[in-house]
C-alpha cells in the first residue's frame, strides 16, 4: 500500500449511476422502461421568460378593479356551433382506461365549474365524463376505440389526434394490468392483453387525406362541431400549416413536456421538442397564412401556473391545455400518501408508473378498491380551485402589462433569461435587443 | 323512390336530408344519381332506409353507417363503410384501400376486388369480398369476420386480435402473429351464413375456405418475440 493519498472515486459524466442502473435493469428484465408522464429532463421553458411590467412608456390596469377578460372562442372558422369558454385553460385528452371513471368525472366537474372544457382520450366517451362535462371534446384517434357516430354528435367538439408531445410518431399503450372488463369491452379487446395502438390512422395518410377525413366528420356531424387537429411538437411550422390547409378549426400543439399514460422512457425523453420552441413556429405558420386568431391555437406541455398560461398566450396561443397538472390538482403524487409510494419503491412527486394501475391516489387505475379512495366531488372542487387560481394569476400579469384581455398579451411584453430561450421563444435576451437567430429565420 | 341528383343539389343537401330521416319514415327508398366520385356520400346515415348510388364514389361513402342498406352501382373509393355500426353496404365494383376500416357491425359486400388494408382494425363488422384483397389487410383486426373468395396479398392479418379471416384462394404471406387455424363446424356455419348474405353462395362453398387467426403470442410483451414487432 502506498502512503500517497488515493484519488477519490470519480463518477463518469457519461455512465452515471442512473444510466448504469438502467443498463442493469434492461439486462435483467429484457424490456424497455415504460412509464407515464412527460419528459423529466431540464429544458428551456416558460421559467426562462419574464414579463416586462408597465412603467412610464405604458400604464398598467388596476388590479381587481379594471376588467381583464379571459374568455375564448374556439372553432369560429367553419363550425356552426363554436365553443365559448370562460377561461383559456382547458383539460387535455386523457383516456378512460388510463384514468378511472371517478377521475374522469372529477375532471368534468372541475372543468365545468371553472367554465372550461374537458377532452376524452384513447378509449371512447364515458358517461361519467359526458354527464359531468358542460363542454366535452371527443378525440378521434388512430385506434378508434369506442368511436361511434352517436358520441360524435353528442360531443361539443372533435379532436383529430395526429400525435402528442410525449411521443410524436408513436401510438398508444395500455398494459394488461389496466385492461379491465369495462376497458376491454369499450375497446373491443381481450381482457388483460398489452394494448398497443397504431401510430397512424387506419383510413387516411397525409394532409390531402386528412382534409377529406375532416370533411367526412363535418358531414356526419352536419358541420356543427368545431374540429381540432392535435399534433406533437416536432415540426410545428409545417404541421400547423398543413392542419390549417386540411380544414382544422383549431390546432392543438403539445410539447414534449406533455404527459402520457404509458410510453417507453426512451421515447418520452428523446423525441419531440419543448413547447417553448414550438409555439412561435406554429404562430408564424398561422400568421404566414393569414389565419392567426381565425384558426385558434391551443398549446400544452408543462403548463403549471398562471404565469405559464400568460407566457404561452403572449407568444400567440389562444388557449392552453393541462393534463399532468390537472392530475396533481386532483391528488396525484400527494406527499400524504408517501408511505404507499414507498411500498411501490418510489416517492411522492416522482411516481410515474401509472401504467401499472397501482396508483395509491386512485386516479390512474382500474382497480375498484383503489379508485374507491378517490372522491370525484372533492377532486372536482380541487380542480376548479386550481383553474381559478391559474386564471387569476394570468390576469394579474396581464393587468400589470396593461392588457384588458389575456389575448392582448404579446411577445413584446416578454424578455428571456437565457440565450437558448430567447432563440426559441423569439424574444430578446433580458437587457438587450438581441433575439438569437432572428435574422437567420428559424 | 326519392331521386337525388348529387351533381345539381350537392353533398350537403343530400346528407342533411338523409340525416333528417328518423324512425318510422316512409321515405325508405333513395336513389343518388351523378355521384361523380364525390366524398362522404351517405356518411352518417342512421335510419332503416335503402339507398342506391348510381355510379362510383370517392372516399368514405357510407362512413359510420347505421341501419341503412346502401348499394353502390359502381366502384368505391378509399374507406368505404369505415367504422360502420350496422346495416349493409354492397359495392358492385371494386373497392379502394381501407374498405370497412374499424367497422363495428353490419355487413360490407364487395363484388369486385378490394385494395390494401381491407378490414384494417375491424371491430365486429362482417366483410365479404368476391374477388381478391390487397396487402396488409386486416392489420390489427380486433373482431368480426372477413370472407375472401379470391386471394389475399402480403402480410394478411398482421398483429391480429380476435377477428376470423376466411380465404378461399392463396395467401401471399401472413403477417406477424397470424396463423392458419383449424376449420370447425361453427366456422362452416359462419361461412354459410355470410356467403348467403354476401350474395356469393352461388360462387363458393364453405368447405373451400381456410381459416386464419391470431397465434396470440404478441398479446403480452416478451423480449423473445421482439423480432416479430
Amino acid at each position: 500500500m502506498s502512503d500517497f493519498p488515493h484519488t477519490p472515486p470519480r463518477y463518469s459524466a457519461t455512465f452515471t449511476p442512473a444510466i448504469n442502473a438502467e443498463i442493469r435493469r434492461a439486462a435483467a428484465s429484457g424490456i424497455y422502461d415504460i412509464r407515464g408522464g412527460g419528459t423529466k429532463r431540464h429544458l428551456p421553458h416558460f421559467d426562462d421568460l419574464l414579463f416586462l411590467g408597465a412603467s412610464i412608456s405604458r400604464y398598467p390596469l388596476e388590479g381587481y378593479r379594471e376588467k381583464c377578460a379571459t374568455d375564448v372562442w374556439l372553432g369560429t372558422r367553419f363550425a356552426k356551433k363554436p365553443i365559448h369558454l370562460d377561461i383559456p385553460v382547458t383539460i387535455a385528452g386523457m383516456s378512460f382506461g388510463a384514468l378511472s371513471g371517478p377521475a374522469k368525472e372529477a375532471l368534468g366537474r372541475g372543468a365545468s365549474e371553472a367554465g372550461t372544457s374537458t377532452t376524452t382520450g384513447d378509449g371512447g366517451m364515458t358517461e361519467e365524463e359526458r354527464g359531468h362535462s358542460k363542454t366535452l371534446v371527443y378525440q378521434y384517434l388512430p385506434s378508434r376505440y369506442g368511436m361511434n357516430p352517436d358520441d360524435l354528435r353528442r360531443a361539443d367538439a372533435i379532436e383529430v389526434v395526429v400525435g402528442q408531445g410525449a411521443k410524436p410518431g408513436g401510438g398508444g399503450m395500455l398494459l394488461g394490468q389496466k385492461i379491465s372488463d369495462r376497458v376491454a369491452m369499450m375497446r373491443n379487446l381481450p381482457k388483460g392483453i398489452d394494448q398497443r395502438s397504431a401510430c397512424r390512422h387506419p383510413d387516411w395518410t397525409g394532409p390531402d387525406d386528412l382534409e377529406i377525413k375532416i370533411h367526412e366528420i363535418r358531414e356526419i356531424t352536419d358541420w356543427e362541431k368545431p374540429i381540432y387537429v392535435k399534433v406533437g411538437g416536432a415540426r410545428p411550422y409545417y404541421d400547423t400549416a398543413l392542419a390549417v390547409k386540411a380544414g382544422a378549426d383549431v390546432v392543438v400543439l403539445d410539447g414534449m413536456q406533455g404527459g402520457t399514460a404509458a410510453t417507453q422512457d426512451v421515447f418520452i425523453e428523446h423525441v419531440g421538442m419543448p413547447i417553448l420552441a414550438c409555439i412561435p413556429q406554429a404562430v408564424k405558420a398561422l400568421q404566414d397564412l393569414g389565419m392567426h386568431r381565425k384558426v385558434q391555437l391551443i398549446v400544452s406541455g408543462g403548463i403549471r401556473t398562471g404565469a405559464d398560461v400568460a407566457k404561452a398566450m403572449a407568444l400567440g396561443a389562444d388557449a392552453v391545455a393541462i393534463g399532468t397538472a390537472a392530475l396533481v390538482a386532483l391528488g396525484d403524487n400527494d406527499p400524504n400518501l408517501e408511505a404507499e409510494y414507498q411500498k411501490l419503491q418510489t416517492t411522492a412527486d416522482a411516481y410515474d408508473d401509472w401504467h401499472e394501475g397501482k396508483d395509491p391516489a386512485g386516479i390512474t387505475t382500474q382497480d375498484p378498491e383503489l379508485f374507491k379512495r378517490f372522491d370525484p366531488v372533492l377532486g372536482g372542487r380541487r380542480l376548479k380551485n386550481y383553474l381559478k387560481v391559474m386564471t387569476l394569476e394570468a390576469q394579474t400579469i396581464a393587468r400589470a402589462c396593461g392588457k384588458n384581455h389575456l389575448h392582448n398579451l404579446e411577445p413584446e411584453d416578454l424578455c428571456s433569461l437565457t440565450i437558448e430561450a430567447a432563440a426559441m421563444a423569439g424574444v430578446p435576451l433580458a437587457g438587450t435587443s438581441w433575439i438569437p437567430g432572428r435574422n437567420g429565420g428559424f | 323512390m326519392q331521386s337525388f341528383d348529387l351533381g345539381k343539389e350537392g353533398l350537403r343537401a343530400l346528407n342533411s336530408s338523409l340525416h333528417a330521416l328518423k324512425g318510422q319514415t316512409n321515405m325508405t327508398d333513395w336513389e343518388v344519381i351523378n355521384p361523380k366520385g364525390a366524398h362522404a356520400i351517405a356518411a352518417g346515415v342512421d335510419a332503416p332506409v335503402d339507398i342506391t348510388v348510381r355510379g362510383s364514389t370517392g372516399y368514405y361513402c357510407a362512413g359510420m353507417n347505421k341501419q341503412a342498406t346502401i348499394r353502390i352501382k359502381g366502384s368505391a373509393g378509399p374507406g368505404v363503410a369505415e367504422n360502420m355500426m350496422s346495416g349493409t353496404v354492397i359495392v358492385d365494383g371494386d373497392a379502394s384501400q381501407y374498405a370497412g376500416a374499424t367497422g363495428r357491425g353490419g355487413l360490407l359486400v364487395i363484388k369486385g376486388n378490394a385494395a390494401s388494408r381491407c378490414g384494417i382494425s375491424m371491430k365486429g363488422i362482417d366483410i365479404v369480398v368476391h374477388g381478391n384483397i390487397g396487402h396488409m389487410s386486416c392489420f390489427m383486426a380486433q373482431s368480426g369476420n372477413i370472407v375472401v373468395l379470391g386471394d389475399a396479398g402480403d402480410a394478411l392479418g398482421d398483429s391480429l386480435y380476435e377477428a376470423r379471416l376466411f380465404v378461399r384462394g392463396s395467401v401471399k404471406s401472413l403477417g406477424a402473429d397470424c396463423i392458419e387455424k383449424e376449420m370447425r363446424d361453427e366456422h362452416y356455419a359462419i361461412l354459410e351464413d355470410l356467403l348467403r348474405r354476401g350474395e356469393a353462395d352461388h360462387k363458393a362453398k364453405p368447405e373451400e375456405f381456410r381459416r386464419y387467426g391470431s397465434a396470440r403470442k404478441l398479446y403480452n410483451f416478451n423480449i423473445d418475440n421482439a423480432a416479430a414487432y
